[in-house]
């Protein structure tokens, strides 16, 4: 018995798409797995491929609760773990004067003065739990020694309250655009999936999912060209955001077909960087087709 | 699948070893996941199983290609001579010519399938070596034969002659005109595709003869990260000149950290001490010392001949990308003449040799490299460039072709310097071997082997000073 309730890597497949997110061999096939073996599941790959919504998809699919920890330097044990409330702390001791020292003290390191954060609400949860740490690879390395203790043996530890151990092990998602190399040890705690750009066909059906008034013809030239750039040596290569960006913007702007001016217009939409654009205009003789009209 | 389950073990052990000598570094955790995988997906689906065992075993984006080559040898998805291959044996073998129309066809349709019985076709006719397949299946052979390239123009006009099947064939005129043009590219790509089928086949053919281990040993090709500077061919330079981007963003992160690192708590003693004084010489309140935010300039010497051109440009191209993280970056150039190339490797993007060959002075009367005239040249033209804050890196094989190294130079340099290092694209044990004088230049400056992408990362983020 998994972690979720996925009884194939076609069931995967199926609950996935039900709530708008269409799989790959690769992505079902290790959501299945990490479900069955309950390890959590490192995504690695270029923004914008859907890393997070991997996580947003799975938890709608299994109608489980989605907990996430955003990472940034110097995210630390109080953001990620557990804090206790200082402030309603103080306020405790100030209201009850007259009692003794040991009834403060035992009282004060209570569940009510306990913070949760994000991966201790998912240690804790009772109900299916998906559980996003986002963008592991800008918190500081100091933090990957604590997600040790947490993704190998799903507990914590509280000095004062003692170990919490999951009665119910959360459905763990790691991201990562590798801008730092995560630990050997945390790589080998985990099972590895690198998320590219997905192949054409499952592109097209992609956008024609997500933009549903789109044309057919319209949907099939975008994501051709889409292929075509992502050859290109570009600054920052198109995904799969861009691409749904847009395929709506074609639509609001009422195109039907893809020629050379509507691309002109709309190039800004998909490349991001001033010479990724005058890069792809050469390349695509963009100039070359407007001038010739 | 012919796989027994009894099997299975032994031959992820012997998956798992063969994937280690390929630098994929699978420890024996990763192996018993593998096999959990095994259990969980069972031995049915090829597909699944393949991404399943990547989950396990692959740990970084970069391997999953040598991963998938191993892959197609340890666990083939047929054995002996393809059922494509079969078929056709009752008739005459086809020539390359037939192969060839066929081939095209499949490229104009589109078809991955038919590409792939193509390619298995076509090692089976073309790819043997020696009677039966006896010394081995070559894909190198296949591909000469049958020059796939050559069926671009075919495919082409098929596609355009309205058989092609495409989906975008009855979109009007704008769309049209304009998607035509993506089309070379798009056949251009399959026939790629088609290159990498008809090599991964041969694979399988060869493993049937000589065992796996030995062709995933022989016949895989390195990840990009590891494939040497010297050896690499040019698809993977090409490879390697796309990351060299994402590789700067990432090294000027650790780059940065480590900075901010260093300025971090160093503690002022002399002041300290004099703030004690006033709490009877217990040091209460340490002061730290104020951070100096000063970046080193770098200096780049490269040697642009030949034998060393991959190594120089991408590093030249890499510490470009990095220049945000250095006060000032410049960039000399030589064979045998020193020249400043910074603004052509600024301006650069692309083929970074031809411009500096055609627009910067690197050689003189000869066209063979020589480091003491360089070193020479650059002492006596461009010394200025180093202070001592400067860092200086010297890239090149230090094969001098028996001229004079002029180590006088070199020590100059290196005196003048902050830090001077060299980095050699040569294997650390054939420095020193024929016209080599590594290990005299080595007694004067620090020289590191720097035969890969991962040994330069490695190289810059750790021994760089920032």
């Amino acid at each position: 018995m998994g972690v979720m309730p996925f009884t194939s890597v076609d069931d995967v497949r199926t609950r996935l798409a039900e709530v708008g997110y269409l799989a790959s061999d690769a992505v079902a096939t290790t959501v299945f797995l990490a479900s069955e073996l309950g390890k959590p599941l490192l995504v690695e790959g270029p923004a914008g491929v859907g890393k997070t919504e991997l996580s947003r998809a799975v938890a709608e699919a299994c109608g489980a609760s989605l907990v996430r920890l955003q990472c940034y330097e110097g995210v630390d044990e109080a953001r990620a773990l557990y804090e206790w409330n200082h402030a309603k702390q103080l306020l405790r001791i100030t209201s009850g004067r007259e009692e003794s020292w040991n009834e403060a003290r035992d009282d004060i390191f209570s569940e009510e003065f306990l913070l949760e954060r994000p991966l201790l609400t998912a240690i804790r949860n009772e109900q299916p739990t998906v559980l996003l740490i986002d963008e592991t690879d800008k918190a500081d390395v100091e933090i990957e020694g604590l997600l040790l203790e947490v993704l190998g043996d799903f507990q914590i530890t509280i000095p004062e309250l003692g170990t919490i151990t999951a009665t119910r092990r959360p459905f763990v998602v790691l991201t990562s655009n590798a801008t730092r190399e995560l630990s050997e040890a945390l790589r080998r705690r985990c099972l590895f999936l690198h998320l590219g750009f997905p192949d054409a066909e499952l592109e097209e059906r992609i956008v024609r999912l997500r933009v549903p008034a789109i044309d057919e013809t319209l949907a099939n030239s975008i994501v051709r060209v889409i292929t075509a750039l992502r050859a290109m040596p570009l600054r920052k290569a198109p995904s799969v955001a861009e691409t749904l960006d847009w395929a709506r913007t074609l639509v609001a702007l009422g195109a039907s077909t893809l020629d050379s001016t509507v691309i002109e217009d709309s190039l800004g939409v998909i490349l991001k960087h001033q010479d990724d654009i005058s890069r792809a205009r050469t390349k695509l003789d963009l100039d070359e087709v407007l001038g010739a009209r | 699948m012919t796989l027994t389950a009894a099997s299975l073990p032994e031959r992820l052990v012997a998956f798992v070893d063969a994937l280690r000598a390929k630098g994929i570094p699978a420890g024996t955790s990763e192996t018993v996941d593998a096999a959990a995988v095994a259990e969980v997906l069972g031995m049915d689906d090829r597909v699944l199983l393949r991404e399943g065992l990547a989950a396990a075993l692959v740990r970084r984006g970069g391997q999953r290609d040598v991963f998938d080559q191993a892959f197609d040898v340890f666990f083939p998805a047929a054995v002996g001579t393809p059922q494509a291959a079969r078929d056709d044996q009752a008739d005459e073998p086809l020539d390359a010519e037939e192969l060839r129309e066929r081939l095209a066809a499949a490229l104009a349709e589109a078809d991955t399938r038919a590409l792939e019985e193509m390619a298995q076709l076509a090692v089976d006719q073309l790819g043997r070596i020696g009677p039966d397949g006896q010394g081995g299946w070559s894909a190198y052979q296949t591909l000469a034969y049958l020059r796939p390239q050559t069926t671009l123009a075919r495919a082409m006009a098929l596609r355009g002659g309205g058989g092609g099947g495409g989906e975008g064939a009855e979109a009007q005129g704008g769309a049209q005109e304009f998607t035509d043009r993506l089309e070379r590219d798009e056949v251009r790509r399959l026939i790629e595709q088609f290159t990498h089928m008809v090599e991964a086949e041969a694979r399988r053919r060869a493993a049937e003869t000589n065992g796996a281990a030995a062709v995933v040993r022989n016949a895989v090709r390195p990840s990009g990260e590891q494939a040497e500077f010297l050896s690499a061919s040019r698809q993977q330079l090409e490879q390697m000149r796309t990351a060299v981007r994402p590789l700067a963003r990432k090294l000027a992160t650790r780059l940065s950290a480590k900075r901010r690192r260093r300025r971090r708590g160093r503690i002022d003693i002399r002041r300290t001490l004099r703030r004690s004084m006033s709490t009877g010489g217990v040091p209460m309140h340490p002061v730290y010392a104020k951070p100096r935010p000063t970046r080193p300039d770098l200096v780049l010497l490269c040697d642009v001949s030949g034998s060393v051109s991959g190594f120089s440009n991408f590093t030249m191209l890499l510490v470009q990308a990095l220049s945000g993280q250095f006060s000032s970056v410049r960039v000399f150039a030589f064979v045998n003449a020193m020249d400043d190339v910074t603004e052509i490797v600024r301006g650069a993007d692309g083929d970074l040799a031809s411009r500096i060959s055609h627009e910067a002075r690197v050689s003189k009367w000869h066209g063979s490299s020589d480091y003491g005239e360089a070193l020479g040249d650059f002492v006596a033209d461009h010394l200025q460039a180093i202070g001592h804050r400067t860092s200086v890196l010297v890239l090149g094989d230090a094969r001098t072709n028996n001229q004079d190294p002029n180590l006088g130079a070199l020590h100059l340099i290196a005196q003048r310097s902050r830090r001077t290092f060299w980095l050699n694209p040569e294997r650390e044990e054939r420095w020193g071997t024929g016209d080599s004088v590594a290990f005299e230049y080595a007694e004067i400056v620090e020289m590191h082997e720097c035969c890969t992408v991962e040994q330069l990362s490695h190289f810059i983020t750790r021994l760089l000073p920032v």
